[in-house]
């Protein structure tokens, strides 16, 4: 978590300095991406992302080079060759994937996902994680309807901020949560404070459970607090109110954690201060890595369109 | 070798595939016990069972966005989206994000899946029943479109579907169906994607089509012989990639191009087959590139007579011959 803040903090010092051409935060949403990724298992389970999963992705042992990979645009970036904005692609040692910058479509993969692993008999789990603007989109609705018709192993992650870019919760949905939107499709729904990290594992490894005993989805909805604008392009003080920013920090999930640990004496402030000098250096070494590395070349602009690589030359370098 | 029709090659076509890979899957809207609202998967669901012949609900994103879901963890779907006039629904699913699988993931994941679509009109459908959806699949870099338009190439091109790695539309034109019979052998083949074929040989024009109107094509040309015009008819078969060598190539050679299609014409097929002509046989045309389609209204009227207006015919295809000849 530590790692992730100031990982996500060095980018958008990076998106200022004009390296780094747009990024979205997870500042505020590290606990429950970590939280939940810990009660899965990343040899088998399938994680369909979306772009603020910056903390999901370190947790799944990407290392820190390779998101600046992503977010400079470099050559050797690992999840989709630079061709698309950070953290979409698909991870080289996780099924961690996320092809689209189109909010919700990830959903009906993710029952895709989770069908042909139903067909063959494989307990793995599809975790698919969304946010509050995306519960809105009729893919959503419709990938939870086909995961509750054929009971499938899927988990449906909604990270709540209360935020679809500038547009409120109260423009967003009738009603006063996601998740009780699940009772109309045959299965749980759950809502959980996402900075608190023992009750999204809890919640997560219920779900878990379930899903591998073929019991079938369960919707999560974790509340969180988006601490930074939508993206680096964006001002959230033109739609948040003085106040509601003034209030942000107190759900700071860092803190809220780091205060947890301390009260139950499983964290001095010696080992607090060395976990974040630590994560600075470490922050520092990728900065000063990825920054020196090359662009990749125009050639590869023609690489992977479809398998047959000579039709592929055919075909565009005619064009 | 037996005698089939459009619909039947289609159906045996994907039992054999069935049979022959266990990880290819049916879905789609009354697929199962129905068999399709055209019966392309009759008695498929007694034979592979309701895991992988399966009923959908009634929402074309989600059977798109499914099967590319199966597809990225080790399945084979085949999709069927019941009517061409229902797809815009999944246009996101497939143009927006099976296209790109491979491009986006650096080629780290794959989505090798066949969505069958029956298309086209002629057949009393109206403005939803009727519908050319293929240019925007065709525009579409990282997906293959096939329209096969007889038995023959229908085997052919939807096993190389199936059994392509990359996403690949096929559609069929409804009324061919139950209309066009052909021979088609009874063991396994497969036809190339991006490849035409010339079904008339002639020397004095060619068409260039696909789909009904190849065999509209073939009536006109044959009327076109008692006025000693010997007409060449080219079926496209793929519509991305098009098969530019054998475009340029009939072109160059009987100096006239025709181009026939069902869709409006305003940047389509025709536009882009033109296009190629233009570019690469500027020097060997006898003649102005002809193009002959619909009028540019909303697809297509349900009362007979403005139906059968709208729709190109072999009449039509005739006078257009007959006019492009006499230059």
């Amino acid at each position: 978590m530590v790692l992730s803040r100031y990982l996500d903090e060095r980018v958008w010092l990076l998106n200022r300095q004009g390296k780094a051409a747009i990024a979205a935060s997870a500042q505020g949403h590290e606990a429950t991406q970590v939280a939940c990724i810990e009660a899965t298992d990343p040899s088998k389970d399938h994680y369909l992302i979306y772009y603020r999963q910056f903390t999901a992705m370190l947790a799944l042992g990407t290392e820190p080079e390779e998101m600046l990979r992503g977010f400079l645009a470099k050559e050797t970036e690992p999840m989709s060759a630079a061709k698309q904005f950070p953290l979409h692609g698909a991870h080289p040692r996780v099924d961690l994937f996320n092809f689209s910058n189109v909010i919700a479509t990830q959903l009906p993969q993710a029952a895709g996902v989770a069908l042909a692993d139903k067909l063959r008999g494989s307990d793995a789990v599809t975790v698919v994680y969304f946010g509050d603007g995306a519960s809105s989109q009729g893919d959503t609705h419709e990938a939870m309807n086909f995961a509750g018709v054929h009971k499938l192993p899927v988990i449906f992650f909604c990270e709540n901020n209360r935020y679809a870019i500038s547009v409120p919760l109260e423009k967003q949905m009738g009603i006063e949560s996601v998740a009780s939107r699940a009772t109309g499709y045959g299965f749980p729904g759950v809502q959980v404070d996402g900075t608190d990290v023992i009750a999204v594992h809890e919640a997560t490894s219920a779900a878990v459970e379930r899903a591998r005993a073929g019991d079938g989805p369960t919707l999560i909805e974790a509340s969180v607090e988006r601490l930074l604008p939508h993206t680096t392009d964006d001002d959230h003080t033109r739609y948040r109110s003085a106040e509601d920013i003034a209030h942000m920090s107190e759900r700071d999930p860092l803190r809220i954690t780091s205060d947890v640990l301390k009260r139950r004496d499983l964290l001095t402030e010696y080992e607090d201060d060395e976990i974040h000098s630590t994560a600075k250096k470490r922050v520092n070494v990728a900065t000063d890595t990825v920054d020196a590395e090359p662009y990749p070349g125009v050639e590869t602009m023609f690489d992977h369109i479809l398998n047959d690589s000579d039709r592929n030359a055919e075909v565009f370098r005619n064009a | 070798m037996p005698e089939q029709t459009v619909i039947e090659a289609v159906r045996e076509t994907m039992q054999a595939e069935m049979r022959r890979d266990d990880s290819i899957i049916l879905l789609g809207e009354d697929v199962g016990s129905r068999g399709g609202v055209f019966l392309a998967s009759d008695g498929l669901i007694d034979e592979f069972g309701e895991n992988r012949v399966i009923d959908t609900p009634l929402a074309e994103s989600s059977i798109c966005g499914v099967a590319l879901g199966t597809a990225v963890n080790g399945m084979r779907p085949i999709a069927e989206i019941q009517f061409a006039d229902f797809v815009w629904p999944a246009i996101n699913q497939l143009v927006g994000e099976a296209s790109k699988v491979r491009y986006g993931t650096g080629g780290a994941k794959t989505a090798p899946m066949t969505v069958r679509i029956p298309y086209g009109g002629g057949v009393r459908g109206g403005l939803y029943h009727s519908q050319s959806i293929e240019v925007l699949f065709a525009h579409t870099p990282g997906l293959s479109v096939v329209a096969p338009a007889t038995p023959y190439d229908a085997k052919g091109l939807l096993a190389s579907a199936i059994r392509s790695d990359d996403p690949v539309i096929v559609l069929e034109h409804k009324r061919t169906y139950r209309l066009v019979k052909g021979d088609v052998p009874t063991e396994e083949y497969t036809i190339p994607i991006g490849k035409a074929e010339i079904k008339r040989p002639g020397t004095d024009l060619t068409i260039f089509t696909y789909g009904l109107m190849l065999h509209y094509a073939l009536q006109a040309a044959e009327m076109a012989t008692a006025a000693e015009i010997d007409v060449e008819v080219l079926d496209l078969r793929t519509l991305r990639p098009l098969d530019e060598d054998a475009i340029a190539e009939s072109a160059s050679r009987t100096g006239k191009a025709l181009i026939v299609q069902e869709d409006t014409p305003a940047v389509s097929i025709s536009s882009e087959v033109a296009a190629i002509i233009g570019e690469r046989c500027f020097f060997d045309l006898d003649g102005p590139i002809t193009r002959l389609g619909p009028p540019e209204i909303p697809p297509m009227p349900f009362s007979p007579l403005q139906e059968a207006a709208f729709m190109p015919s072999p009449e039509k295809i005739l006078a257009a011959i007959t006019k492009l000849a006499e230059i």
